[in-house]
């Protein structure tokens, strides 16, 4: 008997249990079968992937000499509207989105539906892109940065409501308890509690959202919503590739700019 | 004339497992009642029924002519500016100035846009300086309340109770998270402040022998039940025994 004992006493321990094992196999398969599905519904033509870099050195060749003097007067004034629509856009997304940010969030509004529905806002506005939106306000506004800033403005409620409802439910909760103790209404545990305490969140979300918006406006112009992207479609369109390199240059300085003072920003505000 | 009457109170979190059981209390109109008990007996719980932070399953608790385990929405807010609460975690907001923690229990007496705007009345700010002054800590108004050390947090969450000028002053644990010095410094305080202002005060606490220093009044609970009510002197190792369990602990 006590023999039996000591053998069974010398416990084996493996990471996964068999059962756990088939299931890593089952998620590797389908990784595998994703890749392959996927790579035969975009029909790759091999002829055109074997003559890219041809292409490359073909365009690279007509973007040399970057045509300096394209600069003034006609990419500058683009180029000053882009970050403008950015902040347009921006403040307008934080004026939305906020308040859904608070409807959305589940301790400072402790009434589902309302969740619900400002949830349902916020992803409806997200999962609309920003090119749709453009298109949008520009059949209504017409072409031009108005239409450009609303389409940003629009798609960044989604975000900036999402990221700031997360910082409120991350809100601590004694507080909000000695609040309630005061006999402090809803409101006013938004305005004494919530609202401070999620005041980090508000700032890492309006300067990222700025960040993220100078990009987007970069693009807007393709459908004529003014901005630096305009000038790079017509410069596109008119096949101008000393010009077009130009702009994708004047973009890459102002992004890396933006991204360096909201970096600088941020440590100083957090 | 008691100031809170608490009769049949019951709370179940769980259907069938109840932590509180037939709980009834009279709480006179001064002095300190101290509740004492293992951890989980439901002392919390009991403390926090009574401002309604949680939902007793049955049973009243009266206070000034209502009852407040009836009340919901706007009739309970204004029951509850008449209660002060003191927290073991002190509960502040904590990127808030003292000033701003200490004017925020006036929160059930102004309006959301006033509280936003910092426009509190002029006899509310030179109370809360008054306040402030008494709690040792005149200058630290502008101060942001994560500067504060653990003692002061509780001293400005004592301003900020007594700001509300309740009837009824609640705390609970507000000791445990502070060193014996400054323990005895903020039962003193809070001793002396009730007493002027002359309200009542029903504190939950571990540490018996300050219990037994500041309370004029013992309640031992256990199971959720009062096990022991009465004077300090009464509480010998037996009836320690009989709350707590065990005796390894107690002292020969």
């Amino acid at each position: 008997m006590s023999l039996v004992a000591t053998t069974e006493g010398a416990r084996r321990w493996v990471r996964f249990t068999p059962a756990e094992r088939m299931a890593r196999f089952a998620v590797y398969l389908a990784g595998v079968a994703a890749i392959v599905w996927s790579a035969r519904t975009i029909e790759i033509i091999p002829e055109f992937l074997l003559d890219a870099p041809e292409q490359v050195a073909d365009m690279g060749s007509r973007m040399w000499p970057i045509d300096w003097r394209h600069f003034w007067p006609e990419v500058w004034p683009a180029l000053i509207e882009t970050p403008h629509i950015a902040a347009m856009a921006t403040l307008l997304g934080l004026a939305m989105g906020i308040p859904i940010g608070f409807l959305a969030a589940r301790n400072a509004t402790p009434v589902p539906w309302l969740n619900h529905l400002a949830r349902f806002i916020l992803v409806a506005t997200r999962s609309i892109p920003t090119l749709i939106w453009a298109l949008f306000f520009v059949a209504m506004f017409g072409p031009g940065p108005l239409a450009g800033a609303l389409a940003i403005a629009f798609h960044s409620v989604g975000f900036i409501g999402k990221m700031f409802s997360e910082g409120v439910e991350e809100a601590a909760r004694g507080p909000i308890e000695a609040l309630t103790a005061t006999g402090a209404t809803p409101m006013q545990k938004i305005v004494m509690g919530y609202w401070p305490m999620a005041l980090p969140t508000f700032w890492s979300v309006a300067l990222f959202r700025w960040d993220i918006n100078v990009r987007e406006s970069a693009v807007l112009g393709l459908v004529g919503a003014g901005g630096i992207g305009v000038a790079l479609n017509s410069a596109i369109d008119l096949i101008q590739w000393d010009r077009v390199a130009l702009i994708l240059l004047t973009i890459f300085v102002v992004v890396v700019v933006i991204e360096w003072l909201v970096t600088r920003i941020r440590e100083r505000v957090i | 004339m008691s100031a809170l009457s608490i009769r049949g109170l019951a709370k179940e979190y769980v259907r069938g497992k109840p932590v509180l059981r037939d709980v009834s209390l009279d709480v006179a109109a001064a002095g300190i009642t101290a509740i004492i008990g293992p951890s989980g007996t439901g002392k919390s719980t009991l403390i926090r029924c009574i401002n309604r932070l949680i939902d007793p399953t049955a049973g009243e608790i009266l206070f000034e002519d209502q009852d407040l385990a009836r009340l919901s929405g706007r009739a309970l807010r204004l029951a509850r500016r008449r209660i002060g609460m003191v927290f073991q975690e002190y509960n502040l907001v904590e990127r808030l100035t003292v000033m701003e923690n200490v004017l925020s229990g006036r929160l059930g007496y102004v309006s959301a846009w006033t509280a936003w705007r910092r426009t509190f009345p002029e006899a509310d700010v030179a109370r809360a300086f008054h306040l402030l002054e008494r709690v040792g800590l005149a200058d630290f108004a502008r101060r942001r309340a994560d500067e504060l050390s653990g003692g002061q947090r509780q001293r400005v969450g004592i301003a900020r109770a007594l700001m509300q000028a309740p009837g009824l002053l609640l705390a609970d644990e507000p000791t445990s998270s502070l060193d014996p010095k400054t323990s005895v410094e903020i039962m003193e305080l809070m001793r002396d402040l009730a007493a002027e202002s002359g309200v009542p005060v029903i504190v939950n606490i571990h540490q018996v022998d300050l219990a037994r220093r500041f309370a004029g009044r013992m309640v031992g609970m256990s199971g959720g039940r009062i096990v022991y009510d009465g004077a300090p002197e009464g509480l010998g190792n037996a009836e320690l025994k009989a709350i707590y369990g065990g005796e390894s602990w107690l002292s020969p």
